[in-house]
């Protein structure tokens, strides 16, 4: 007697093989435990995963660290853990400490390395083998928007951390993302008024800028309101991301008649730019009869840490300063100082509320498929996380609030005390309508990976 | 003819690091015939003793004001260099000058680990193939990298010149320009001169004194050497160290002008390898020309004017330059015959 039923033969190997090879071939995103519901990484269980990709390593792990000890903290809060943070403070009240949906909230962790391949490497391992059901994090546009693209082509939603660029809400604009932290436009439409009252009108501006996404959109934002007000631009000289030394580009600034250098840098070449810039006198010089001065349009207080007693007095903008003074301002600081001893930075601020919104979009949708997430987002107004009155615009998932214009600090009282806020340009003055020509993008449609 | 002459006063600057490191590599090359990927590594090992000299300096008595808090609650923190409360204004010039001073903390400091480098590691790859020497020592380097970020964090730690060195002098007044067409800082010019004289002191120590006539003979003949009864190897670990010192020591003064981060050797050891490859594997003379020659053409292609012809040319310039090189003269300008040719 035999103990195979039915005997293998040329044909059943063949069918068993075909079948074998078309389920081995088809891509694990197809296959992943959530796609058996209405959409991608539906949670099944008591918990719900977040994805937290931001740079564990690289240039970017300073800011990339303090990100995640944000989310780590906004998870606390979500969850019903700590002092609530600005849960306490925000104007929605959707949540209520005990996670979202009756799902308490885990996560899993990602390293962007600052690197875009890598970041949609560890964006697409926590969506396939982690189910995460949202992406959040990153510190380099050039990563948010490629990570951003790769959420829309699987179905989740992408909430932004730290990216200025004016394309990741523009012309790369997608569906399923979603930014909090201000962008270019924004900084140049702030900055110029403050930049104007500073130094006055008839001024002549040398641009340094980092060579890609990010830097030519902020040169280009920066351009146009400072002509807007009255300056010439003398030269916009693209210089190498990580350049190091950067003196070959600012001795060209001495003789070229301008009299205000821009630093269209962020990281660790705007600390060495201008260091270099300030070693090289500029700070120091006259140029027709004015004082010369230096503008760092972007500034992170991490950053400012790094280029030391050099950025005093230094004029620039930020999404968000730690010395605040609004009720959740003050929540965040406490919660966050607390946990930790030391304030939070703008990158974290930013993720922090990131993920407070997704969790109360998803609370106030009542589910957490994508395309319910994202009408909960489009057109949200909240206030009581920082930033005063602010706007989740539905055209372009970009959030309008008040930009802070800041000053290097001349007497800091402590080693976090670098950045003075010199005016908090209201919302009103830096909207602007979302087909404008440098930000006009398609949103597409919505994908809820089923 | 201004911005010439500030473009040349860049590049000799730039060019002095460039042979500084470029010097160390060669003559691990030369002598013991390593290719070092690590070498960037032992340069920015140099710069984080600086770091780490001025964080010793500046540990602080920490007392706290119970009268005021912080945003967060706790009590307000006041903080006082210990060395200033114990040494008062000697205490306050030893931290101003911490950067020159802490040359005297890295000189043992990379002896030690260049020791420890070629006795642990290196030795073991004499006889390897220069692709495995190559992997091992990069390796090292990333290891390297990896330690003192988790040491320091990710974010460059600004060092700051002496005061009396801090600001720029007007170089242009000296060839009869206007005021504050020419300016220079006054660090990179300091460095430019210890730069030419740790490449004097290393050339005279190879050349008159008894143990750099050894050296040269071993990196002429090893086996003859040898043969006569003399331990080139022991002589040869030394000479390791040293590289690593002048490495170390290069990566010290560089501070004030770039702020040291975990990454800084990497930037500086592809450049420092073409220095080397331009100048000719081994030859000293070489590694020092070509670190100069280099720099002073890295900074002529970054003028506006030449962008405008060559768009993109500072990127490429050396690499360039070292593929002329290699087609024409694979030796490098001054290699020694056989090295490279084949």
């Amino acid at each position: 007697m035999s103990l195979i039923r039915k005997p293998l033969n040329r044909r059943s190997i063949l069918r068993a093989g075909a079948m074998g090879g078309a389920a081995l071939a088809t891509p694990t995103i197809f296959t992943s435990r959530a796609w058996s519901a209405g959409y991608l990484n539906e949670p099944t269980g008591s918990e719900v995963v977040f994805g937290f990709n931001v740079p564990q390593t690289g240039a970017y792990a300073d800011e990339g660290a303090d990100e995640l000890r944000a989310y780590q903290l906004a998870v606390k809060h979500i969850n019903g853990e700590g002092d609530g943070g600005m849960l306490n403070t925000f104007t929605s009240k959707a949540l209520g400490g005990n996670g979202i949906n009756g799902k308490k909230v885990a996560y899993v962790t990602g390293d962007t390395q600052t690197k875009s391949d890598a970041a949609r490497a560890s964006a697409k391992r926590m969506i396939e083998k982690d189910g995460a059901i949202m992406i959040t994090g990153g510190s380099s546009s050039g990563v948010a928007i490629a990570v951003q693209s790769l959420c829309q082509e699987a179905g989740v939603i992408f909430m932004a951390g730290l990216t200025h660029s004016n394309d990741t809400t523009g012309k790369d604009r997608r569906a399923n993302g979603f930014r909090h932290f201000f962008n270019t436009e924004m900084t140049g439409a702030a900055l110029a008024p403050v930049l104007k009252n500073a130094f006055g009108t008839a001024r002549r501006a040398y641009h340094l800028t980092a060579d890609y996404t990010w830097g030519w959109s902020q040169e280009g934002s920066i351009k146009k309101y400072t002509e807007d007000i009255g300056w010439d631009t003398v030269a916009a000289v693209r210089t190498p991301l990580g350049a190091g030394d950067f003196s070959q580009y600012i001795t060209p600034v001495l003789n070229s008649g301008a009299d205000v250098l821009v630093l269209n840098h962020y990281g660790k070449d705007m600390v060495n730019s201008l260091t270099q810039a300030v070693q090289f006198g500029l700070r120091d010089k006259t140029v027709n009869g004015k004082q010369f001065e230096i503008v760092v349009p972007l500034f992170s207080r991490l950053m400012a840490q790094g280029a030391g007693e050099n950025i005093k007095g230094i004029f620039g903008s930020t999404n968000w300063n730690w010395s605040l003074q609004d009720e959740g301002s003050k929540a965040f600081v406490k919660s966050f100082g607390q946990e930790y001893g030391f304030p939070p930075s703008q990158a974290a601020h930013t993720t922090y509320c990131q993920a407070l919104l997704y969790a109360d979009a998803c609370q106030r949708a009542g589910t957490f498929q994508p395309c319910a997430v994202k009408d909960a987002l489009e057109d949200f107004d909240f206030d009581g996380l920082g930033n005063g009155p602010t706007l989740y615009r539905g055209a372009d998932h970009q959030c309008f609030k008040d930009v802070l214009v800041v000053k290097g600090k001349e007497a800091p009282q402590s080693q976090f005390d670098l950045l003075e806020v010199v005016e908090v340009t209201p919302r009103s003055q830096v909207e602007y309508k979302p087909d404008m020509a440098d930000v006009q993008g398609d949103l597409g449609t919505c994908n809820n990976g089923a | 003819m201004d911005v010439i002459l500030l473009q040349l006063l860049n590049g000799l600057d730039k060019g002095g690091a460039y042979a500084l490191i470029a010097l160390g590599l060669t003559l691990i090359f030369g002598t013991l015939g390593v290719v070092n990927f690590a070498h960037g590594a032992l340069f920015m090992l140099g710069a984080f003793c600086a770091v780490t000299f001025n964080k010793f300096l500046s540990l602080e008595i920490v007392t706290t004001d119970p009268t005021k808090t912080t945003a967060w609650g706790s009590p307000l923190e006041i903080r006082t260099p210990y060395i200033e409360v114990y040494f008062g204004d000697f205490g306050a010039w030893v931290l101003n000058y911490s950067v020159p001073v802490s040359i005297l903390f890295a000189i043992p400091v990379m002896l030690l680990v260049g020791f420890i480098m070629e006795r642990g590691l290196i030795k073991h790859f004499y006889n390897r193939a220069h692709a495995d020497q190559i992997l091992v020592t990069f390796g090292l380097a990333i290891v390297i990298q990896e330690v003192i970020k988790s040491m320091f964090g990710a974010n460059p730690i600004p060092q700051s010149a002496p005061e009396l060195v801090r600001g720029a002098a007007d170089v242009g007044a000296v060839f009869g320009y206007d005021p504050g067409i020419i300016v220079y800082p006054y660090w990179r010019m300091v460095y430019l001169g210890f730069a030419a004289a740790v490449i004097g002191a290393v050339f005279a120590f190879l050349q008159f004194t008894t143990f750099g006539m050894v050296v040269r003979a071993g990196m002429a003949d090893r086996d003859t050497v040898g043969l006569l009864g003399i331990n080139i190897q022991r002589r040869f670990t030394v000479v390791f160290a040293i590289a690593a010192v002048v490495a170390g020591v290069a990566g010290v003064m560089y501070t004030p002008i770039l702020p040291p981060d975990y990454h800084m050797g990497m930037d500086f050891l592809v450049l420092s390898f073409v220095v080397v490859v331009v100048g000719g594997m081994g030859s000293l003379p070489g590694a020092v020309a070509a670190g100069f020659l280099l720099g002073i053409l890295q900074s002529f292609a970054s003028m506006n004017e030449v962008k405008a012809v060559l768009p993109g040319i500072d990127q490429i310039i050396i690499y360039l330059v070292a593929v002329v090189i290699l087609l024409v003269r694979p030796r490098g300008l001054m290699g020694r015959k056989g090295v490279m040719e084949n």
